[in-house]
């Protein structure tokens, strides 16, 4: 009874879940061809001069290289920072550390405006006027937990043993790190690197406290978003983020899953 | 020969270094030569781990070509033992020495061992080939592509993966990883090949196989093999010489068919195969031989060993099972016999096994008799007579 009823009720609510989950994303590219800068239905005709429009705006033009920027220095300093925490995590047994991994990824977890304005009084008082530089600072906090979560994983599952055996064929430690520790976890580290870059480059409270005279691509787009005109421009540029960031993070799924891959062949599964 | 330890005087005449015999060794590399000074030298090596002691003031020496085993349930110290000749632990005290060469100072990378890893550790981005050549392109190697192509494709040949260069690390089976995994440690020539359990992931038909691949490829390659393992019919099976260790102790190196035979103690008699204690005591003992009266069966004559007492003496005795005659009336062919109850039984094919009660004992002894031998079938119940001769006894401290 209460199954047969679970059975009929359970797929609609899955499909309004789904509904509620993206059908407010779905409303970016629908209006972003919408030939009229006012959002509302029934929309006027089918357009893409809203995405030509996108070249000339050299002020927003800009705001995607400034986030490109922060996004690509804050992931390859997370990464880095993250791969040696996880190293020692995964192969050292320490005191505290279990309470060090918690530490580590707090910052997941603390309200992104108190952490923003405590880095802005920081900041400050260290006399560090703010620029991309201090955004970026932010980022690289933001990002370690990430890089620091899928390194983890990564080395949990690397066999301590293939060190010791490069080691034992003659390599030596640094010999080992470049020819097997780094190849094995690669794909870990590209995961982390487009997990890093993905949520620097959609960070926006961060970026909008402690930026300076350049604002990052959120930023510029929150400030953008007061005037109607080019409300239909901002429209296409979140439909074109929204992209590139479901296929930074589909490239960073496809590396997890193959350095699972291949850090599975090491189990030595007896096959017959 | 004169490298063995407390057993050296434990088996007084039999024949020296047995089972060593340098039959067949094709490989023009140095052979086995009995008597030959010592390839691996351990004098009194210790490794503590905090207050925890793994490894004990252990003695061993290996010679060149032998194919040697180290015995021991797990956490007695032998794989810290094998990590310690490989270089990846420091010995707290104690020397190492391989070739007369002193290995303190000698980084892992540097010293002639090569090691066969128990997970086998084989480089999951690299393909057989790859794996197999790995050592040859570590510094201080300086071989020409060709040579190294030429190495690898010999190596192949010699492990039985012939063809299978470009295979993937992941598109192997167990059988084929443990192969390339002896390739790559094979192919660096080695003084000593270290080996890990290297069969415990296989499965036992496999592993059997696979026991008679590492007996071949050692002889063929004439390289001394120092294997870990705590089965000790693997052991048994392969090696020249076998070590077993308990608590980080070395309590007997000897032939595995001396280990079986004339165990020196209880723990190493009980570890290796199966074995009933008996108690006796000694009536009359000279140099050759001692009289021995065995507790509900009667008094036996067998050869004077150190562990004997003077006479008067109390003592413990190890009997293999399939050293009991069983038959339904006192048997012609032992010296002693007793009455026994047959409790149970358990059919192993090959062979049968019976728990027998004996008056005077509280646990059951085991009787093994071979499945051929028709006239020692008994049920539960059935009452039979339980003889052996004297020189099936082991004297045990």
């Amino acid at each position: 009874m209460m199954r047969r009823l679970a059975s009929g009720v359970l797929p609609i609510y899955a499909l309004l879940y789904l509904a509620f989950l993206y059908l407010p994303i779905l409303f970016l590219p629908l209006f972003s061809f919408n030939d009229s800068k006012i959002l509302a239905f029934p929309m006027s005709g089918f357009t893409t001069k809203w995405y030509a429009a996108l070249g000339h705006e050299t002020q927003l033009l800009n705001a995607l290289g400034n986030s490109i920027i922060v996004g690509l220095f804050s992931t390859v300093f997370a990464t880095a920072i993250g791969s040696l925490t996880a190293r020692a995590i995964t192969r050292y047994r320490f005191p505290l550390r279990r309470s060090s991994q918690a530490l580590q990824m707090a910052p997941l977890v603390m309200p992104e405006v108190i952490v923003a304005v405590s880095l802005l009084i920081m900041f400050l008082s260290l006399g560090l006027s703010l620029s991309l530089f201090t955004v970026a600072l932010a980022h690289v906090l933001v990002t370690i937990p990430y890089s620091i979560s899928i390194m983890t994983s990564a080395f949990e599952q690397f066999d301590d043993s293939l060190e010791e055996a490069a080691i034992d064929l003659g390599e030596g430690e640094w010999g080992a790190l470049r020819r097997v520790t780094l190849p094995v976890v690669a794909p870990g580290i590209v995961s982390s690197l487009l997990v890093g870059f993905t949520v620097s480059f959609d960070e926006f409270i961060m970026a909008f406290f402690l930026t300076g005279t350049e604002p990052t691509l959120p930023v510029y787009i929150w400030s953008q978003v007061r005037f109607p005109a080019k409300l239909p421009i901002v429209l296409a540029l979140g439909t074109l983020l929204i992209l590139a960031s479901l296929a930074l993070l589909l490239a960073a799924e496809y590396f997890r899953r193959r350095s699972l891959r291949l850090s599975a062949v090491q189990e030595g599964v007896p096959i017959a | 020969m004169s490298s063995n330890q407390r057993p050296a005087g434990q088996a007084p005449a039999t024949a020296p270094a047995p089972a060593m015999a340098p039959a067949a060794d094709p490989a023009p590399e140095p052979g086995p030569v009995a008597g030959a000074a010592a390839l691996v030298r351990m004098q009194g090596v210790t490794k503590s781990f905090g207050s925890f002691t793994a490894v004990e003031s252990v003695d061993l020496d290996l010679r060149a070509g032998e194919f040697f085993s180290l015995l021991g349930p797990s956490g007695c110290g032998k794989s810290t033992l094998l990590r310690m000749i490989a270089g990846f632990e420091e010995p707290t005290r104690g020397t190492i020495a391989i070739d007369g060469r002193p290995m303190a100072e000698v980084a892992p990378n540097r010293r002639p061992t090569n090691m066969v890893f128990q997970s086998y550790a084989i480089f999951p981005h690299l393909n057989v080939a790859d794996n197999i050549a790995f050592g040859l392109r570590s510094p201080g190697q300086s071989l020409s592509r060709t040579e190294i192509a030429a190495r690898v494709d010999e190596m192949l040949a010699t492990v039985g993966l012939g063809g299978l260069g470009q295979r993937g690390a992941n598109e192997l089976s167990g059988g084929q990883r443990q192969r390339v995994a002896l390739a790559r440690a094979l192919i660096l020539r080695p003084k000593v090949l270290l080996l890990d359990e290297p069969l415990s992931a296989l499965d036992k038909k496999l592993r059997e196989q696979m026991q008679i691949e590492l007996r071949r490829l050692q002889r063929q390659v004439g390289i001394t093999f120092l294997m870990v393992t705590h089965d000790q019919y693997e052991a048994m099976t392969i090696s020249d010489r076998c070590g077993v260790m308990f608590g980080g102790r070395l309590a007997q190196v000897a032939s595995p068919k001396e280990l079986y035979q004339r165990p020196v103690t209880r723990q190493v008699a009980e570890f290796i195969g199966g074995i009933n204690f008996l108690s006796g005591r000694v009536s009359a003992r000279d140099a050759e031989s001692a009289s021995v009266e065995v507790k509900g069966f009667g008094t036996v004559t067998m050869p004077t060993e150190p562990a004997i007492p003077a006479a008067g003496g109390q003592i413990t005795l190890g009997l293999r099972p399939e050293r009991f005659y069983l038959a339904p009336e006192r048997p012609a062919e032992t010296e002693v016999a007793a009455a026994a109850t047959v409790e149970d039984f358990a059919f192993y094919g090959e062979t049968i096994h019976y728990y027998l009660r004996l008056d005077g004992y509280d646990a059951p002894v085991i009787a093994a008799v071979t499945n051929f031998q028709r006239a020692a079938h008994f049920a539960p119940g059935d009452r039979l007579f339980a003889g052996f001769r004297g020189r099936a006894l082991v004297a045990l401290p």
